[in-house]
Protein backbone atom coordinates (compact mmCIF):
# COMPACT_ATOMS: atom_id res chain seq x y z
CA UNK A 1 0.00 0.00 0.00
CA UNK A 2 1.00 3.43 -1.07
CA UNK A 3 0.21 6.98 -0.03
CA UNK A 4 -2.19 6.87 -3.41
CA UNK A 5 -3.91 3.81 -1.99
CA UNK A 6 -4.66 5.31 1.26
CA UNK A 7 -5.63 8.90 -0.64
CA UNK A 8 -8.57 6.27 -2.82
CA UNK A 9 -9.47 4.97 0.46
CA UNK A 10 -10.52 8.55 1.27
CA UNK A 11 -12.21 9.42 -1.65
CA UNK A 12 -14.14 6.14 -1.77
CA UNK A 13 -15.12 5.87 1.59
CA UNK A 14 -15.25 9.95 2.56
CA UNK A 15 -16.46 10.68 -0.67
CA UNK A 16 -14.81 13.91 -0.51
CA UNK A 17 -13.36 14.86 -3.60
CA UNK A 18 -9.77 12.90 -5.03
CA UNK A 19 -7.59 16.21 -4.97
CA UNK A 20 -9.29 17.38 -1.27
CA UNK A 21 -8.71 13.78 0.06
CA UNK A 22 -4.95 13.82 -1.34
CA UNK A 23 -4.51 17.20 0.36
CA UNK A 24 -5.72 16.20 3.62
CA UNK A 25 -3.39 12.87 3.75
CA UNK A 26 -0.48 15.14 3.01
CA UNK A 27 -2.06 17.65 5.86
CA UNK A 28 -2.40 14.40 8.55
CA UNK A 29 1.33 12.91 7.74
CA UNK A 30 2.87 16.53 7.89
CA UNK A 31 0.96 17.18 10.89
CA UNK A 32 2.43 14.03 12.72
CA UNK A 33 5.86 15.04 11.42
CA UNK A 34 6.45 18.48 12.61
CA UNK A 35 4.73 17.39 16.10
CA UNK A 36 7.63 14.69 16.28
CA UNK A 37 10.28 17.53 14.77
CA UNK A 38 9.19 19.61 18.07
CA UNK A 39 10.18 16.73 20.18
CA UNK A 40 6.98 15.71 21.05
CA UNK A 41 5.59 11.97 20.67
CA UNK A 42 2.09 11.50 19.12
CA UNK A 43 -0.79 8.53 19.88
CA UNK A 44 -3.00 7.92 17.52
CA UNK A 45 -5.55 5.41 19.68
CA UNK A 46 -6.11 2.04 17.87
CA UNK A 47 -3.22 2.16 15.40
CA UNK A 48 0.07 3.50 17.68
CA UNK A 49 2.48 5.72 19.44
CA UNK A 50 5.10 7.53 17.46
CA UNK A 51 7.90 9.31 19.62
CA UNK A 52 11.14 10.45 19.18
CA UNK A 53 14.62 9.61 21.11
CA UNK A 54 17.74 11.29 21.60
CA UNK A 55 20.69 8.48 21.12
CA UNK A 56 24.38 9.99 22.13
CA UNK A 57 27.27 9.93 20.13
CA UNK A 58 29.17 6.48 20.14
CA UNK A 59 32.02 4.37 18.65
CA UNK A 60 30.53 2.43 15.67
CA UNK A 61 33.15 -0.42 13.62
CA UNK A 62 32.87 -0.87 9.63
CA UNK A 63 32.46 -4.44 10.56
CA UNK A 64 34.59 -4.53 6.81
CA UNK A 65 37.41 -2.48 7.45
CA UNK A 66 37.36 -2.99 11.13
CA UNK A 67 37.66 1.05 11.15
CA UNK A 68 36.29 2.93 13.95
CA UNK A 69 34.30 5.50 13.42
CA UNK A 70 32.54 8.37 15.28
CA UNK A 71 28.32 7.88 15.02
CA UNK A 72 26.86 11.07 15.76
CA UNK A 73 24.35 11.94 17.97
CA UNK A 74 20.76 11.95 16.63
CA UNK A 75 17.47 11.85 17.02
CA UNK A 76 15.36 8.68 15.94
CA UNK A 77 11.56 8.40 15.03
CA UNK A 78 10.34 4.95 16.99
CA UNK A 79 6.96 3.63 16.58
CA UNK A 80 5.07 1.35 19.17
CA UNK A 81 2.12 -0.42 17.66
CA UNK A 82 -0.88 -0.18 19.71
CA UNK A 83 -2.45 -3.96 20.86
CA UNK A 84 -5.46 -3.67 18.78
CA UNK A 85 -3.13 -3.26 15.74
CA UNK A 86 -0.44 -5.82 16.90
CA UNK A 87 -3.54 -8.40 16.95
CA UNK A 88 -4.86 -7.84 13.67
CA UNK A 89 -1.23 -8.25 12.22
CA UNK A 90 -0.24 -11.37 14.04
CA UNK B 1 -0.54 15.35 20.91
CA UNK B 2 -3.15 12.69 20.23
CA UNK B 3 -5.32 11.60 17.71
CA UNK B 4 -8.23 14.16 18.83
CA UNK B 5 -5.93 16.89 19.37
CA UNK B 6 -4.84 16.47 15.82
CA UNK B 7 -8.05 16.34 14.59
CA UNK B 8 -8.69 19.66 16.39
CA UNK B 9 -5.87 21.43 14.80
CA UNK B 10 -6.34 20.39 11.36
CA UNK B 11 -9.65 21.64 11.33
CA UNK B 12 -8.54 25.03 11.90
CA UNK B 13 -6.43 24.61 9.13
CA UNK B 14 -8.70 23.64 6.55
CA UNK B 15 -11.38 25.42 5.45
CA UNK B 16 -14.86 23.94 5.02
CA UNK B 17 -14.68 20.42 6.80
CA UNK B 18 -16.71 20.58 10.34
CA UNK B 19 -14.60 18.43 13.04
CA UNK B 20 -16.61 15.35 12.68
CA UNK B 21 -15.69 15.27 8.96
CA UNK B 22 -11.79 15.54 9.65
CA UNK B 23 -12.71 12.90 11.87
CA UNK B 24 -14.19 10.48 9.47
CA UNK B 25 -10.99 11.07 7.25
CA UNK B 26 -8.14 11.01 10.09
CA UNK B 27 -9.89 7.36 10.89
CA UNK B 28 -10.48 6.21 7.70
CA UNK B 29 -6.55 7.06 6.80
CA UNK B 30 -5.82 4.86 9.56
CA UNK B 31 -8.02 2.40 9.93
CA UNK B 32 -6.99 1.66 5.54
CA UNK B 33 -3.15 1.17 6.91
CA UNK B 34 -4.30 -1.19 9.55
CA UNK B 35 -6.72 -3.27 7.40
CA UNK B 36 -3.42 -3.30 5.03
CA UNK B 37 -0.95 -4.25 7.40
CA UNK B 38 -4.09 -7.23 8.98
CA UNK B 39 -3.70 -8.41 4.96
CA UNK B 40 -0.25 -8.87 5.40
CA UNK B 41 1.00 -5.87 2.90
CA UNK B 42 3.25 -3.17 3.34
CA UNK B 43 3.00 0.09 3.47
CA UNK B 44 5.24 2.83 1.72
CA UNK B 45 4.12 6.34 2.57
CA UNK B 46 6.95 8.90 0.46
CA UNK B 47 8.68 11.52 2.57
CA UNK B 48 7.36 9.60 5.68
CA UNK B 49 8.16 6.08 6.36
CA UNK B 50 7.61 2.48 5.73
CA UNK B 51 5.54 -0.12 8.20
CA UNK B 52 6.51 -3.62 7.16
CA UNK B 53 6.07 -7.09 8.52
CA UNK B 54 8.39 -9.46 9.93
CA UNK B 55 7.68 -13.35 9.83
CA UNK B 56 8.80 -14.84 13.53
CA UNK B 57 9.25 -18.36 13.11
CA UNK B 58 7.96 -20.90 15.85
CA UNK B 59 9.94 -21.72 18.40
CA UNK B 60 10.10 -23.68 21.80
CA UNK B 61 10.37 -21.49 24.45
CA UNK B 62 11.00 -21.78 28.42
CA UNK B 63 8.55 -20.64 31.32
CA UNK B 64 11.32 -18.70 32.87
CA UNK B 65 9.63 -19.87 36.77
CA UNK B 66 8.81 -23.78 36.31
CA UNK B 67 11.23 -24.89 33.52
CA UNK B 68 8.56 -26.10 31.34
CA UNK B 69 9.04 -25.98 27.66
CA UNK B 70 6.24 -24.05 25.64
CA UNK B 71 5.71 -24.18 21.95
CA UNK B 72 5.29 -20.56 20.69
CA UNK B 73 3.67 -20.26 17.43
CA UNK B 74 5.18 -18.62 14.42
CA UNK B 75 4.19 -14.69 14.13
CA UNK B 76 4.11 -11.70 12.18
CA UNK B 77 5.42 -8.45 13.97
CA UNK B 78 5.73 -5.09 12.56
CA UNK B 79 8.37 -2.58 12.18
CA UNK B 80 8.40 0.86 11.02
CA UNK B 81 10.92 2.34 9.34
CA UNK B 82 11.63 6.47 9.24
CA UNK B 83 11.96 7.69 5.57
CA UNK B 84 15.34 9.07 4.86
CA UNK B 85 14.34 12.93 3.84
CA UNK B 86 12.38 12.65 7.49
CA UNK B 87 15.12 11.58 9.32
CA UNK B 88 17.63 14.08 7.93
CA UNK B 89 15.00 16.95 8.66
CA UNK B 90 15.01 15.67 12.15
CA UNK B 91 18.65 16.08 12.51
CA UNK B 92 19.31 19.12 10.55
CA UNK B 93 20.89 17.32 7.54
CA UNK B 94 20.69 19.23 4.62
CA UNK B 95 19.24 16.98 1.30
Amino acid sequence: MTKADVVNNVFEKVGLPRNEAQELVEIVFESIKHTLMAGESIKISGFGTFSVRKKNARIGRNPKTKQEVEITPRRVVTFKASDQLKEGVK
Amino acid sequence: MTKSVMIEKITEKVEGLTRKQVETIVNTIFDSMKDALARGEKIEIRGFGNFRLKERAAKTARNPRTGEKVQVPSKRVLHFRVGKPFHNALNGIAE
